[in-house]
């Protein structure tokens, strides 16, 4: 009976912490947030402590606090990337980096669960104009979305018209053969309605047009399962971010569109035409130690490595690109 | 005569059918197995096992310790519940009523159990993502397991134990304890590995609950700092979550290696999770008597 | 020693000095375990109303009908303060479709496993099979869709000769893999919890073994196997990220195993992330899911329907 007492004992208490978690909570999560003090002492490991002692030169390192992002998947990678490169510049920074679409980013900056939202498409684009307002963009860079088809079909279609495009989107071109191609059933691999990829293809290679549903069109829910459904499956045509095409796959390639390449190059002169920015929203004006992350998001060192893995730089847009969104 | 024959022909061909069977799902669960730890083993280098930079060391450290919270809060109410139901809910209304709710908890999509975890957990306690309220939601999916296994270990304990106990002058709380609970171990042990399993392999639930990733030190033990291993009030990704992140929007070269590496150490994991706790089982089992 | 009710037995041994500190541990340990089923009931309610809440939008705030959402084939949901049609009828039949046929293959096979775990050979059973088998619960869905997607799909497609494999019949396979162990491994657990003297009494009786497993075993274990399938089930309902990535996601009614549909789990999970709250997409979304309960309630109902009548034979 004495183990039992203690059994029983032992669930009071966790019960106990459990629900002095939920009043605790709300006050931890903000003290590491907010005052440096509260992790100092936390930081009591050699490697923390000794860089907290020795301030760094540089204003925009040695922040300290914790940052959080989630939202665009097409976004994540380079965030993460970068996240863990301003951590290793700021020791004292905990961050905290997911994925989860444009719109679960959205929804956490407006509720304040993370710092940062990150979106494939305006806020505005996904809610309504109040919400929209409340929050602050910060473009961090561009995407391109390229057409790909599978591999059996890039021999002989290398290009395909805007027209020709939208036909096949809207099932009117149903067969490889009525644009020069084999003689093979065409299949369309979409993204989910809703996803931020989806709607850059749709507003701006199909002039807003929507895609057949039905026998020939599949969707899959992420990038690398589209990558490998295209790669997998004949005759099938798909469209993707650039920067899921950095690692060279023998079964897909890419089409040109209207004769242009999708390469950042031909964004920059406005001769591309299919990207959009990556927005990192802040609700309001972002804290201090966020800020400095934005920045480094922003620095030349950090756009030139998203450059490699994919992403473009907005300062390179010559003045027609800019404009045109 | 005739019958008795066609009888025991039927028994030798049914008895062929069953191998057959269970030959056919060993080879195909462990042809899948295989195939995971082969590739697992192709893409393993002393870089991706490490606990830093591409390694899933974290990974592997945050999958354990988050399904070991999430077990100290499922199994005993899990079993609680599930010893209410065989042994003082009685026949009525009242234990249709908790089978039903329990049987439609236990039948949420994942995701929803996350959505619902990350509005009670992280968004009414104002919180940010982390490992309790990842375990607590993963609760959410796994106490009906238990509950529905206990109660059927309990039951199908012969009437005869539970007599003889009562008739020694036990209470019904002791017989329970002491001889129901005790003999119905096996079984319970059952529900939580298959719940430890759910937990290894679950994704959908935490992506929303504790996270995607984590940023700790594991030279820093004290676990109140936000960058202790320890910490339960951290972000934290398992071994799913980041096999789902890097499988779905990973664009790093060695993003399918890393993938296939956490695969096969999961697979791993849960093998020796499964060994031990039936090793466990057994000695708990010998020892049940002084609960 | 005569007692008029339960009270009057209990008051009487109370009095007993004795016998009092273990009465007491009968009370707290019946109240702690009360607290617990009442708690549970309250958990289901709980997330209950927060689905029904969460999943009454579309109908209250954008003005849809149930019937639309519910009969309609027309799904094109708004954004940002749109409106637009929100017609679920493909993907409420592609989810019934593809988590019934995954029963239907797995149940037998499972059923079949836990007969040779019990009876046939208990030894390779316990030592090999069931470690194999609880392993199976504990790989995460995305591995089995992401093999689902690289071998089966293919595969599919080769043997009969199509444009590609994405199927009912990819993503009936794939969730059978998945809800296989679960099933077993509960329906084995019932029938080795069987007392052993119904096997003897039957093989006394002259049974073939094949006759004690079929008449006896089978019967008498019945309602822990539907504990299983019902389990099994859950699980194939609520499978969303294997079968997203196998079953084509066409918005299209199927009409055979081998036409691509989309189901009610994958379509949530593919736009839960990318719309926002209060949006027509997202609150069209929560009805999806609370509809996703409503029905596997139905089937839990109907499960137990049919296990109450079995066993009264």
């Amino acid at each position: 009976m004495k183990k039992l007492a203690l059994v029983i004992l032992a669930l009071v208490l966790l019960v106990g912490t459990l629900s002095a978690c939920g009043s605790s909570n709300a006050s931890g999560g903000q003290t590491t947030n907010n005052s440096p003090a509260a992790t100092t002492p936390a930081g009591s490991a050699p490697t923390a402590g000794g860089s907290a002692s020795q301030a760094a030169p540089a204003p925009a390192a040695n922040v300290s606090g914790s940052i959080s992002a989630s939202g665009s998947s097409a976004l994540y990678p380079l965030v993460n990337i970068a996240a863990n490169q301003f951590k290793a510049a700021n020791p004292n920074v905990s961050m905290t980096i997911a994925a989860g679409g444009s719109g679960t980013g959205l929804n956490n900056v407006l509720a304040g669960t993370v710092d940062i939202g990150n979106s494939d498409v305006y806020a505005a684009e996904k809610l309504d104009a109040g919400d929209a307002a409340k929050l602050t963009d910060h473009k961090v860079c561009l995407i391109g979305v390229a057409v790909i088809v599978n591999a059996d079909v890039a021999a002989t279609v290398k290009t395909l018209t805007s027209d020709q495009l939208k036909a096949i989107f809207n099932g009117t071109t149903n067969n490889w053969k009525q644009v020069g191609g084999p003689d093979e059933q065409i299949t369309i691999v979409n993204r989910p309605t809703s996803s931020g990829t989806r709607a850059l293809f749709t507003k701006w290679a199909l002039g807003g047009q929507s895609s057949v549903e039905g026998d020939t069109s599949l969707q899959t829910d992420d990038s690398n399962a589209l990558l490998t459904t295209v790669g997998n499956t004949k005759g099938t045509i798909g469209y993707l971010a650039l920067s899921y095409l950095n690692v060279a796959s023998a079964n897909i390639a890419t089409v040109q569109i209207d004769g242009v390449d999708p390469t950042y190059e031909n964004i920059y002169n406005d001769k591309y035409q299919v990207w959009g920015y990556e927005h990192m929203y802040t609700n309001g004006k972002p804290n201090a130690q966020t800020q400095a992350f934005l920045d480094y998001m922003m620095t030349p060192t950090m756009l030139t490595q998203a450059g490699t893995l994919g992403y473009g730089d907005p300062s390179k847009l010559n003045a027609d690109a800019a404009k045109s969104r | 005569m005739n019958k008795n024959r066609s009888a025991k022909q039927a028994d030798r061909v049914a008895t062929g059918v069953l191998y057959g069977i269970a030959a056919f799902f060993v080879l195909l669960l462990a042809s899948i197995t295989i195939y995971i730890l082969y590739k697992g083993v192709l893409a393993a280098s002393p870089d991706l096992l490490s606990f830093s930079g591409d390694g899933v060391g974290v990974q592997l450290f945050n999958t354990i310790y988050l399904v070991f919270l999430s077990l100290l809060i499922t199994v005993p109410i899990g079993m609680f519940t599930g010893i209410y139901m065989a042994e003082y809910a009685g026949k009525g209304s009242l234990i249709a009523v908790i089978r039903t709710c329990i049987e439609t908890l236990s039948s949420l999509p994942s995701i929803i159990v996350g959505l619902f975890g990350f509005l009670v957990f992280i968004q009414m306690t104002h919180s940010k993502w982390n490992l309790l309220a990842g375990a607590l939601s993963l609760a959410i999916l796994n106490i009906p397991l238990i509950a529905r296994t206990t109660e059927d270990a309990m039951r199908s304990i012969p009437r005869s134990y539970y007599d003889g106990s009562i008739a020694l002058g036990s209470t019904r709380w002791q017989t329970v304890v002491h001889v129901l609970l005790k003999a119905s171990i096996p079984q319970i042990m059952t529900g939580v590995i298959l719940a430890a399993g759910r937990g290894f392999g679950e994704a959908a639930v935490l992506i929303y609950t504790s996270g995607m990733s984590s940023d700790i030190n594991f030279n820093n033990w004290n676990p109140t700092s936000i960058t202790s291993p320890l910490n339960p009030f951290r972000p934290a990704d398992t071994l799913s979550v980041h096999i789902w992140a890097i499988k779905t929007e990973g664009i790093a070269a060695n993003s399918q290696q890393i993938a296939d590496l956490s695969a096969a150490m999961l697979i791993i994991l849960v093998f020796a999770f499964s060994l031990g706790s039936r090793a466990l089982g057994r000695h708990l089992q010998k020892n049940a008597g002084e609960i | 020693m005569a007692y008029a009710s339960d009270k009057d037995f209990t008051q009487k041994r109370l009095n007993q000095p004795l016998l009092n500190k273990k009465w007491r541990t009968e009370y707290a340990g019946r109240t702690l375990v009360t607290i617990f089923g009442i708690f549970i009931i309250l958990l289901a309610l709980t997330i209950l109303g927060f689905l029904g809440y969460r999943g009454s939008a579309t109908f209250l705030n954008y003005g849809h009908s149930v019937a639309e959402f519910l009969f309609s084939t027309n799904w094109n949901p708004g954004e940002a303060g749109q409106s637009g049609t929100v017609g679920a009828a493909i993907f409420i039949v592609g989810s019934l479709t593809v988590s019934g046929f995954a029963l239907l293959i797995a149940t037998p096979f499972a059923i079949a496993m836990a007969i040779f775990i019990s009876d046939i050979s208990p030894k390779i059973g316990s030592r090999f099979l069931r470690p194999v088998l609880e392993i199976f619960v504990g790989i995460p869905s995305v591995v089995y869709g992401w093999i689902g997607l690289t071998v089966l799909v293919p595969f599919i497609a080769n043997v009969f000769n199509l444009p590609f494999g994405f199927s009912v019949l990819a993503a009936s396979i794939v969730v059978a893999v998945m809800i296989f162990p679960t099933i077993a491994s509960v329906a084995t657990d019932a029938m080795q919890a069987i007392p052993a003297e119904y096997r003897d009494a039957s093989y006394a009786l002259g049974s073939t073994r094949w006759q004690m497993v079929w008449h006896i075993k089978l019967r008498s274990a019945m309602p822990g196997i539907l504990t299983g399938i019902v389990l099994g089930l859950a699980r194939a309902f609520g499978e969303a990220l294997a079968v997203a990535m196998v079953v084509g996601q066409s918005t299209r009614f199927v009409d055979s195993l081998l036409s691509p549909t989309n189901t009610l789990t994958a379509v949530i999970t593919a736009n839960m992330g990318n719309t926002v709250n209060g949006s027509e997409y997202n609150d069209a979304l929560w009805s999806m899911a609370f509809l996703l309960l409503l029905i596997s309630f139905g089937f839990i109902i109907l499960i137990r329907v049919l296990g109450r009548k079995r066993n009264e034979l």
